[in-house]
């Protein structure tokens, strides 16, 4: 999977940070849960032309999935494939909660405004992701579904949600090789639904390393079927670009 | 959960049959109720709402299955948009369960779920297209088409994280009624999907029906 154990590059983010990067085909990106109880609110565009976006209901009903984990890939709108999950630690990650906005901060954990704690003060999701989005000139009409990297919610027979606690410990991590040149938009807030108290602030580390080639027989790519027909669209768009 | 309307078809303000692969796109006035009626059964009625005044401000899939705790929609069930704010709220219900995970069918998904030769077969995403295109005045492109409601659609959300394509649980004549919170542009694409047991490989129509608020 990887071309080399060496990362060409490493952070840390700070919990209830905003970031973003472009990462290039070819390559891996490790997000590592550096405490325990972190998460990463992400969404995925094409640099070139990002009317195409990370899309989770083709990405779900693709794969037949409600979570992701190892051997699914992250699909585009346009039926490409943006990343593959080749690594995954801990066996469930969310893309049906969204994310949090001021007022479910405020709700949940209380206010705390730049003037009062700098740079400690409350973050929320959709104002991380807005923060982003606008240094590449997009904003709230190219929002959509994100991943929550290190959250779990499960489902019972009737449809109710629950929030699993302690799912994520100190060390974590989910390694993603992206297909494309793919703008990565992320935060490190809490998921939406992680309970009240104290303003939860988990630090992520990330590192970047270059990627062993796609082989024929490559797990995500034979997951299924779809994902196979998902990786030739994909190829055709290469042949162009 | 079934809840059957005290309204009367005879009653309504407006009525139009959408047969399947066309679009419909209309305002419902805070106060007003908007049926959807599956004419036929089994039928997908791939459904966005927006703020008529403010089409930035649009449904939310995520947020509203999150803060009502449940994935599937249903009488009661409020639809939230990406403010926050409630758009419309289901208020009667005879189908029991539609889904708002499974997103609309695309030339592109087509190509990666049926065959990469599908793609030129007519698609819901074809038709939201088409609708702002057509309709410049709402100022709308592709970036304001959004993860969607399917209506009369039935998709199981299994616990151990599957998702998966049932049969569905909507027959002739079954309808959902919502309340409009405030004023909403509503966005059907009548789904042409020609490859999925959803709708029996059967696309058919349905009819929107819209009823001015009851005064006292």
């Amino acid at each position: 999977m990887f071309q080399s154990d060496t990362p060409l590059y490493e952070d840390l983010l700070p919990g209830g940070a905003h970031w973003s990067f472009v990462m290039k085909r070819g390559h891996i990106l490790r997000l590592i849960d550096e405490n325990g109880g972190a998460n990463v609110g992400m969404l995925l565009y094409n640099p070139v032309s990002p009317l195409e976006r990370y899309n989770m209901p083709d990405t779900l009903k693709a794969q037949h999935t409600f979570h992701l984990t190892t051997g699914h890939v992250l699909y585009s709108d346009m039926g490409r494939v943006f990343c593959s999950v080749v690594g995954d630690s801990l066996g469930w990650h969310d893309t049906v909660c969204g994310t949090s906005n001021a007022g479910l901060v405020e709700r949940k954990w209380g206010r705390k405004t730049y003037q009062e704690a700098h740079n400690d003060y409350y973050r929320n999701g959709l104002d991380c992701f807005l923060n982003e989005l606008g240094k590449y000139g997009l904003g709230k009409k190219d929002l959509a579904a994100n991943v929550n990297w290190f959250s779990k919610v499960v489902t019972d027979a009737e449809g109710n949600l629950r929030y699993v606690p302690d799912h994520s410990s100190a060390g974590s991590h989910v390694d993603l090789r992206f297909e494309m040149d793919t703008l990565v938009v992320l935060h490190t807030c809490a998921h939406p639904l992680a309970p009240a108290g104290d303003y939860p602030r988990q630090p992520v580390r990330y590192q970047f390393f270059e990627a062993a080639p796609v082989a024929e027989d490559d797990a995500c790519k034979t997951s299924c079927p779809e994902n196979s027909r998902g990786f030739a669209n994909t190829a055709l768009y290469h042949l162009m670009h | 959960m079934i809840k059957v309307s005290p309204l009367q078809p005879e009653d309504a303000c407006f009525r139009e049959v959408v047969p399947a692969g066309e679009y419909f796109i209309k305002v419902v006035k805070q106060g007003q109720t908007v049926r959807i009626l599956d004419l036929e059964g089994n039928q997908a009625a791939d459904t966005l709402f927006y703020n008529a005044h403010n089409p930035t401000e649009r449904y939310s899939a995520v947020d509203t299955i999150r803060e009502q705790g449940n994935v599937y929609l249903t009488a009661g069930s409020k639809l939230l948009s990406t403010e926050g704010n409630e758009l419309l709220t289901i208020t009667a219900d005879t189908c029991g369960r539609h889904d708002t995970l499974g997103g609309a069918c695309a030339a592109e998904s087509n190509t990666v779920r049926y065959a990469l030769e599908k793609k030129c077969m007519h698609a819901c995403r074809d038709s939201w297209l088409l609708t702002v295109t057509q309709h410049e005045e709402l100022g709308m492109t592709k970036r304001d088409i959004t993860h969607n409601i399917n209506f009369f659609m039935n998709v199981p959300v299994t616990p151990e994280g599957g998702l998966t394509f049932a049969d569905g649980i909507s027959e002739a004549g079954k309808y959902v009624e919502l309340k409009a919170a405030m004023d909403v542009l509503v966005m059907i694409s009548n789904c042409p999907q020609l490859n999925n047991p959803c709708n029996a490989y059967n696309p058919t129509p349905i009819e929107i029906l819209v009823w001015e608020e009851a005064t006292a």
